[in-house]
């Protein structure tokens, strides 16, 4: 058994260890918000933080997690989807399909977890996951947005 | 883009027309969904098939298609409401399942949702059923009052009668409403009145996209399912030999190994990862198959172009006397490839198969067809099956109602473990391997010109694969595919091409096409051949006017005469973007008619030294003719430069001894915020018709651009997609 901490919460699972983080939080943990896009790290509809950090599940094994790891998934971003990037997400209406947007959350609450005021050549070059229907115009506004907003809601 | 054909399946289903079978296992469902409509609930009947009321004020309106992104839910939803005259902030939704439907004779009309179809199709018949059950809900509180109808009024779920001042929720006279029988006469509200419809209200299903909640059928879960992994012969049309299952039997987890139709294998484990990891170690033996290579069939493509005989789909005045008189003649050949639609969710369907029953939880556009593919797969009547949908991780045409595939192999594991629940999921890969492609084609275009630069003659030659004969041969009209046609035909080319009619006007013209079919199945891929014909139309004619020595803008509008609709989204995109201007601005034009739209683009462009593109800002305009969101019309239009323009600069599949070469992402790529540019939208409909909104804006996407990057560097991009190409040295 391996212990994880995930979304605050100590959990033990029973995979085995070349496990892709991604398939354990999935298929032992139940946390469908992380979605399987490709497998290879292209996508970044996987996007989960661990330790604070941007990362992308599918291509993280079980064995390269340590105990002290705190993960996040998009479930456990905020209580009650009120952290700054959701607050601008829902404001802009950016989801389509939105079956790749918990990892576009995840990755762009990632890159303000360092950088908190990112400017178009950063987020270029951080905010690399694809979005089928299209939804990249507006997620670029819902970055800028994001920025401005605290976890209240309120303008920064 | 199905409008035009018969669906003969569907057709069969119809006529079928049967109760569902209430029986079936008991399966407790994550996230609280499930198969029950809200009357199912315990709270009061439906007011109509549209329409259900709670006690509680709630309510529930119906919605036949699907919901891919395109939001179309929202849509549907607001039309209904602005008739229903309720309250907004109480409305939530729900899918009908295809087998309710089949069972009250349709009422629910169509469930396909494709061809920028889904409001345009339908917005009467759901205005009415909204009005229908406004007009009982008043009937039934002024029966209780015993006062006149014509006394009563509603608004935001209450009903005021207003000599008295009395009022009552729709909640409250829900239940007797729902036993009136329904009106005769059900007029509808001026748009010009609307309150909710026409207006950018936000979405219905954005707040579980937002923190994990939303479940897609991949994320189906059921007690005691298992997980499924397939691969299919990767050779067009091979089939599998052999499998050794001993050698993964004791791979942790897995419970099965099984071929799957004639063409697959497929391993059962507890998770999917299990399965998935055991089908990679599976050693499998593959015979036959086409080695099909797309190298070798550009020669068929090219000789296409030049072919004697080529189905003719549109003809008007004498294109060759225009040329044997023509002062120029301008000739460019055009390149479009085979493209994978790539939805994010990879096919998936969840079911479970007893002897009496099989059920099927699957993400698609089109639930009828999904139902009977289900039916023949599990080789029971039709009422005792049932589909149960699912929001899709994207669509586009890949889970339309001709590409059931993943549905019946998912149909056939559940078949091998009766009363198991088995979700079969593809990789990436299998989904990159089997997809129903956008066809490869190719486009010789010839301009005659006069002395004074004017058209007068016009020859646009496809060669390419036909979509229909591989599908839906039954729909070819006398061997020519009209959906080749797209955005060139005559509006009576065939019934349903008014709304995809070229809307340019040319003294003598000819388009034809010579049918050239490689072994790759075919599929409609958003914005289907509008794509590549609006690239094929529109990049000739910037070219036509740069021979002509003519401003582009001028030129165009010069053969969009008898067209004002087509030349105000133009202009509006010209002006704003600042067409003319000598500011060193790189732009290029585009304006096309598709899915019953008026679309036009303005693309702005910087190519450097090294011949590297930037696209830097978009104008486009669209005239859908009514618009019911218009906040979720600029998110289709932003959407749509997505899907185009990655196509454009991205995409190819390419065949090689009859496996597709781009397996993943990596090598199938798509756009990144680094290459989106800003978009501006102009949403100008002008009412009196209702066009689409999903697709029509990829049309301009790729030609704005093609001819922008030819301002900037006086060099034509012919062959698509522009991929590595230095736009420098072409």
């Amino acid at each position: 058994m391996k212990k994880l901490k995930v979304n605050g919460q100590a959990v033990e699972v029973d995979a085995d260890e070349s496990t892709p983080l991604l398939w354990v939080l999935r298929e032992q943990l139940g946390l469908t918000g992380t979605k399987y896009g490709c497998g290879v790290a292209q996508c970044g509809a996987c996007t989960v933080h661990v330790s604070g950090r941007s990362v992308r599940s599918c291509a993280v094994q079980l064995s390269a997690v340590a105990d002290g790891d705190e993960i996040v998934t998009i479930e456990g971003l905020s209580k009650d989807s009120r952290h700054p990037v959701q607050l601008a997400w829902a404001e802009l209406d950016i989801p389509q399909c939105g079956y790749c947007q918990p990892g576009m959350i995840m990755a762009v609450a990632g890159m303000l977890n360092h950088n908190p005021d990112p400017s178009d050549e950063d987020i270029d070059l951080e905010i690399t996951n694809i979005c089928r229907c299209g939804t990249l115009a507006r997620v670029r506004k819902g970055i800028h947005l994001a920025k401005t907003k605290t976890s209240a809601g309120e303008p920064a | 883009m199905n409008q035009m054909t018969s669906l003969s399946r569907r057709g069969f289903m119809i006529g079928v027309g049967v109760g569902v079978a209430g029986a079936g296992l008991t399966i407790s469902f994550l996230g609280g969904f499930g198969p029950a409509l809200a009357q199912d609930a315990g709270t009061a009947p439906e007011v109509n098939a549209w329409v259900h009321i709670g006690r509680d004020d709630v309510v529930t309106i119906r919605i036949a298609r699907s919901e891919m992104g395109q939001g179309t839910l929202t849509g549907l939803a607001q039309l209904v409401a602005e008739e229903l005259q309720c309250d907004w902030s109480k409305v939530v939704t729900e899918y009908p399942t295809p087998g309710q439907n089949l069972a009250r004779d349709n009422v629910w009309g169509e469930m396909l949702t494709g061809g920028s179809r889904g409001i345009r199709n339908s917005h009467q018949y759901v205005r009415e059923g909204g009005a229908a059950a406004r007009i009982m809900l008043i009937e039934a509180a002024a029966a209780r009052w015993k006062v006149p109808a014509s006394e009563c009024t509603a608004k935001d779920s209450v009903i005021t009668h207003g000599p008295t001042g009395r009022t009552v929720t729709y909640g409250a006279v829900a239940e007797d409403a729902a036993k009136l029988a329904p009106p005769m006469e059900v007029p509808l509200k001026d748009p010009s009145t609307w309150t909710i419809a026409g207006k950018p209200v936000k979405r219905l299903d954005t707040a579980d996209k937002l923190n994990g909640a939303q479940i897609y059928g991949a994320d189906m879960k059921l007690d005691g399912m298992l997980n499924a992994s397939i691969k299919a012969c990767p050779v067009r049309g091979g089939k599998l030999k052999s499998f050794d299952q001993a050698a993964v039997m004791k791979m942790p987890g897995v419970r099965k190994v099984l071929a799957v139709h004639d063409d697959a294998v497929a391993v059962v484990a507890d998770t999917w990862w299990q399965a998935n990891s055991a089908l990679e170690a599976l050693p499998i033996e593959w015979q036959g198959g086409t080695p099909y290579n797309s190298a070798d069939f550009e020669a068929q493509l090219e000789e296409g172009l030049r072919a004697r005989e080529a189905f003719v789909g549109n003809r008007q005045g004498d294109v060759e006397a225009a040329f044997a008189k023509a002062a120029k003649v301008v000739e460019a050949t055009y390149r479009v490839p085979h493209q994978n639609h790539a939805c994010m969710e990879p096919m998936n369907a969840t079911v479970v198969w007893t002897k009496d029953s099989c059920k099927a939880w699957v993400p698609t556009q089109d639930g009828m067809s999904a139902l009977a593919s289900v039916a023949e797969a599990a080789e029971l009547p039709v009422e005792k099956c049932e589909v149960y949908k699912l929001h899709l991780g994207g669509g586009f045409g890949r889970r339309g109602s001709s590409s059931g595939d993943h549905v019946s192999q998912a149909v056939k594991i559940a078949m091998s473990m009766p009363g198991t629940p088995v979700k079969l999921l593809w990789s990436r890969e299998e989904d990159m391997q089997h997809g129903f492609y956008h066809p490869t084609s190719r486009a010789l275009i010839r301009g005659a010109l006069d002395a004074e630069g004017n058209l007068t003659g016009l020859h646009i030659r496809i060669a390419g694969q036909s979509i229909l004969a591989a599908l839906r041969p039954e729909a070819l009209k006398d061997g020519l595919d009209m959906v080749t046609m797209q955005g060139l035909a005559p509006a009576d080319l065939a019934p349903g091409m008014e709304t995809q009619a070229l809307k340019y006007t040319f003294p003598n013209l000819l388009v034809d096409h010579a049918m050239r079919n490689p072994p790759v199945r075919p599929g409609f891929w958003r914005g289907v051949c509008a794509n590549q014909n609006a690239i094929y139309l529109d990049c000739a004619l910037d070219e036509f006017a740069h021979a002509a020595g003519r401003d582009k803008l001028e030129f165009r509008l010069a053969y969009m005469k008898d067209c004002p609709e087509l030349q105000a989204v133009l202009k509006a995109a010209a002006e704003k973007s600042g067409w003319g201007k000598k500011d060193g601005v790189h732009r290029g034009l585009s304006a096309f008619y598709s899915f019953g739209s008026y679309t036009a683009a303005c693309a702005e462009v910087t190519v450097d030294d090294d011949g590297k593109l930037k696209i830097t800002r978009i104008v486009a305009a669209t005239d859908p003719g009514m618009a019911v969101n218009p906040q979720q019309i600029e998110a289709q239009v932003e959407g749509s430069f997505v899907y185009g323009l990655s196509a454009m600069l991205l995409q190819e599949v390419t065949f090689k001894s009859g496996e597709v070469q781009e397996r993943n992402f990596d090598t199938y790529n798509s756009m990144r915020l680094e290459h989106m540019p800003l978009v501006e939208t102009i949403v100008m409909p002008s009412g009196g018709f209702w066009g689409g909104v999903g697709e029509p804006t990829i049309a301009v996407a790729a030609p704005a651009v093609l001819n922008a990057i030819f301002a900037a560097t006086g060099k034509r991009v012919r062959h698509l997609p522009i991929k590595d190409q230095n736009l420098r040295e072409l």
